[in-house]
């Protein structure tokens, strides 16, 4: 046979024939400035099968995706889906050909409509050439059905939560027919029992022979809903197997590179006097009549599940928003907070839930991020001492191992576990002694969440903080915390101690019972 | 063989997206300032050289004022009529016999006081930047008009003891430009080495993160509305001085001119990005391209078609380097 220069290559022919997969992508390369993303990577998926991607902060999955999806290219190698090479294929391409990818950060037009989401980009049209609406609701009603969700087509998306928005997402996939779903880190925002419905609509569209590729930190997740597990570490693909061949202790060490032995850190707390007292706080609908107090040395849990009010408890407190009754006190004195700049003034430091629209600006560098809240320490005379404040954000970021190729390199590139690290790098730099987090670990990869909570633990011992911290997890709650709040509609239902303290004890306060 | 140099390829690329974005601007001007040298031996003349640099300076000045703005994700439409009633008011203050020095300060209260306004409108009000500097823009040229009764008020005998300011020489250059660069250098300083600077950035890039790192986002917007309003009634003391006459039309149609000078200059529209270097070589850019077609004799209304097109131009490629930089 001529060979001719668009030729594929022997192996990529011998990939030809290969009907039990979906999808197989051979020898990519990606290289961003300073960053070798992907070094040949060879990845493939069957037919029916969730195969889950997994890997450290930075190692590439997203990256990988991207590429997939058309909206990176990759400086070498190809990709082969249903049986046909995509050569330089743009994202419409992809989506026409059946692969759809659910971003970690997905994008939606807020201001329309469930139906006009899902057919957004091909909207039914009458005969006349008008658009179809009554067709359409008909038939995003019927696609919110087969995923076994009820919701109005004609509700705005922005009114939808998060784990809605989700479905919309994966209702547009199916509706184009995709052959292929990625949800990249789909449960970073949903609750558990949420997490329970996407699993069960997953295993429905398996059995119709759609494939999926499931990004996820939680490798309990991992275990429960795929097929095959595949390892990505530093760009490279370190190993892929069937899922029961794996066990959680062989996972972490492919993708950490080291065994970690116990999840959370041993704590030894020494509290101290009460720092933060909260009295009969009220903040619309979601926070009612919420008292809580918080000593130094303390962390402190806040659990319940999505639209319990959790992080607007944290909001009300910092004055992020406005609160409709209650008093605060820090240090036993009464404190009005009524804006984030006097909740910071007065040492109350906040690491908000959405990162990308509340924690982070995201075109600007890594290092105007980490000292943006707290810049008076690095002037010198008239001005800011860029030299100073370089040494300080390179210390915060040694500290918390931030995967970034510079300081000056803009937080929008990096990956989301390193942008979260960057979070927590603002409020070590803002040096408040008392810390209220929301989610500090979402999407932070198992060996990183480890340094997360080692860090936690480390600024209440050795610098006598209290944390207040918010989590979905309910392992992470456990392990971390000296007393944990239960919330519900807004209502704290429960305080549990640490020995008081269940995964069913607090579902039973979380939920109505 | 091929993937190599693709490879190399992409880094140098990339590698060129991270310099400073003023450093291709430098060689569009030095490109555009050869041409017009080979196009018209006049430009070189030392007059047509000053003059150039006071049109510069003149541009400049309130381009810097509309960088602040934009680098909030803001906009302010009303310079041109600031001018205008600074204008107006200047030669009413002069003629009535106000000293000089009482004069400029209160000719620059009054663009402080306007550029206020726009503030207040804009934080307390709600009202988005377009609108509430349209606003302005429409009732400050009323203002103008109405205060100078229409007319163009020459400054009389008071033009002597003011000219220095438009028409003076310190060390070779021309006084306005003096001004410009000092100007210029206070805001540099204040964009790069001060927590004020950053927080403008802040409230650009994002505005909900940056009231939750402790920034007073209102003030920060406030602060660049006030800041506009007094370079536009400095420009405004320099264009009286210039004409000895205060005109109520004067400075019409300068903020279109400031936005395409600050974007050209390499100032996001959508805030956050961008800073004063690129804003002076920007000034120097449309200062030189108008220059070259007065001289070869292009007509005033191909030159707005012109310029028309060279703003449109540098927001497409403002769009294009967004594009490449995600991806
Ligand atoms: N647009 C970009 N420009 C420059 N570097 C990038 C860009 N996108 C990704 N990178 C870099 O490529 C590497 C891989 O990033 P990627 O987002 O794929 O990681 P990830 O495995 O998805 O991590 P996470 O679990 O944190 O989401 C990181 O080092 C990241 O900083
Ligand atoms: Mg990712």
């Amino acid at each position: 046979m001529l060979q001719t220069a668009n030729q594929p290559d022997e192996d990529d022919l011998a990939i030809r024939g290969d009907n039990h997969s979906i999808l197989k992508m051979v020898g990519i390369d990606k290289s961003f400035p300073g960053v070798k993303a992907l070094q040949k990577v060879s990845f493939s998926v069957d037919r029916g099968e969730v195969h889950a991607l997994v890997g450290e902060n930075g190692a590439g999955k997203s990256t990988l995706m991207k590429i997939l999806s058309g909206a990176y290219t990759s400086d070498h190698g190809a990709i082969w889906f249903d049986g046909e090479i995509t050569a330089h294929a743009s994202p419409s391409e992809m989506i026409d050909r059946g692969i759809a990818v659910i971003y970690q950060e997905f994008a939606q037009a807020p201001h329309l409509t469930v139906a006009e989401n899902i057919f957004m980009h091909r909207l039914p049209t009458t005969r006349a050439g008008i658009v179809d609406w009554s067709e359409m609701e008909v038939q995003s009603v019927r696609y919110m059905e087969r995923l076994g969700f009820a919701i109005d087509p004609r509700t705005q998306v922005s009114d939808l939560s998060v784990a809605q928005r989700q479905m919309v997402e994966i209702a547009r996939a199916i509706s184009r027919n995709a052959k292929l779903i990625v949800l990249d880190e789909p449960s970073a925002v949903l609750g558990d029992s949420e997490l329970e419905k996407l699993f069960v609509t997953i295993r429905s569209l398996q059995d119709e022979g759609v494939s999926f590729i499931y990004i996820s930190h939680r490798l309990k997740e991992v275990f429960d809903i795929s097929q095959s597990v595949t390892v990505l570490k530093d760009g490279e693909v370190m190993k892929s197997d069937k899922t029961e061949n794996w066990t959680t202790e062989t996972l972490i060490q492919a993708m950490v590179g080291r065994s970690l032995t116990d999840y959370f850190p041993s704590r030894s707390p020494n509290f101290g006097d009460e720092v933060l007292r909260v009295t009969g706080l009220s903040c619309g609908d979601m926070v009612k009549d919420v008292s809580l107090s918080l000593r130094s040395g303390e962390i402190l849990g806040v659990c319940g599940l999505a639209g319990a009010g959790r992080s607007e408890l944290l909001r009300a407190i910092v004055g992020a928003d406005a609160i409709d009754s209650g008093t605060i006190e820090l240090h036993g004195n009464s404190a009005t907070i009524n804006s984030p700049r006097k909740a910071i003034a007065l040492g109350l430091g906040f690491a908000p839930e959405d990162r990308k629209t509340e924690g982070l600006f995201l075109d600007q560098s890594v290092g105007f991020n980490i000292t943006i809240s707290r810049l008076r320490d690095f002037i010198t005379g008239f001005r800011l001492n860029l030299g100073k404040e370089k040494a300080a954000v390179r210390g915060h970021i040694e500290r918390l191992r931030v995967k970034t190729p510079t300081v000056e390199t803009r937080i929008g590139n990096l990956s989301g576990g390193n942008q979260q690290k960057c979070v927590l790098a603002k409020q070590l730099n803002a040096k408040c002694d008392v810390l209220l987090v929301d989610e500090p670990t979402r999407g932070v990869d198992v060996g990183a969440k480890r340094e997360i909570y080692d860090l936690l633990v480390e600024l209440t011992e050795k610098n006598g903080l209290a944390i207040l911290m918010v989590s979905s997890e309910l392992p992470e709650i456990l392990g971390m915390c000296d007393r944990i709040l239960v919330m519900r509609e807004g209502v704290m239902t429960a305080e549990l101690t640490k020995d008081d303290a269940s995964e069913e004890e607090i579902m039973k306060y979380a939920t109505f019972h | 063989m091929t993937d190599l140099s693709t490879v190399k390829g992409t880094t140098k690329r990339a590698y060129l997206s991270y310099l400073p974005k003023g450093a291709g601007l430098i060689w569009v001007l030095v490109l555009l300032c050869v041409i017009a040298a080979i196009l018209s031996p006049a430009f070189l003349n030392p007059a047509n050289i000053t003059n150039v640099l006071r049109q510069i300076a003149l541009f400049g000045i309130v381009s810097i004022g509309m960088t602040f703005v934009i680098l909030t994700k803001g906009i302010d439409l009303s310079i041109g009529s600031i001018l205008g009633v600074c204008a107006v008011s200047t030669a009413l203050l002069l003629t009535s016999g106000m000293s000089v020095p009482l004069t400029i300060i209160a000719v620059l209260l009054i663009g402080i006081l306007m550029g206020a306004v726009n503030g207040i409108g804009i934080t307390i009000g709600g009202v988005p930047p377009f609108i509430m500097t349209l606003g302005m823009m429409v009732m400050g040229r009323g203002l103008a008009l109405t205060l100078a009764n229409g007319q163009p008020i020459g400054l009389g005998e008071r033009a002597a003891d003011f000219m220095w300011l438009g028409r003076g020489f310190a060390l070779g250059l021309p006084v306005p430009v003096w001004i410009f660069l000092v100007v210029a250098a206070v805001a540099i300083f204040t964009l790069r080495y001060t927590s004020y600077g950053r927080q403008i950035y802040a409230v650009g890039s994002n505005e909900e993160a940056a009231r939750l790192s402790g920034i007073n986002v209102k003030a920060i917007v406030f602060s660049v509305y006030v800041i506009s309003g007094l370079l536009a009634s400095l420009t405004a003391l320099i264009f009286v001085s210039r004409l000895t006459v205060g005109e109520p039309t004067a400075g019409t149609g300068i903020e279109l001119e400031a936005i395409a000078i600050t974007v050209i200059g390499g100032t996001s529209l959508f805030g956050g990005e961008g800073g004063i270097l690129g804003t002076m070589i920007g000034a120097a850019i449309l200062a030189v391209l108008a220059n070259i077609m007065n001289l070869v004799g292009v007509s005033p209304f191909t030159q707005q078609i012109v310029k028309g097109a060279i703003i449109v131009g540098a927001v497409l490629y403002e769009m294009m380097r967004k594009r490449k930089k995600s991806s």
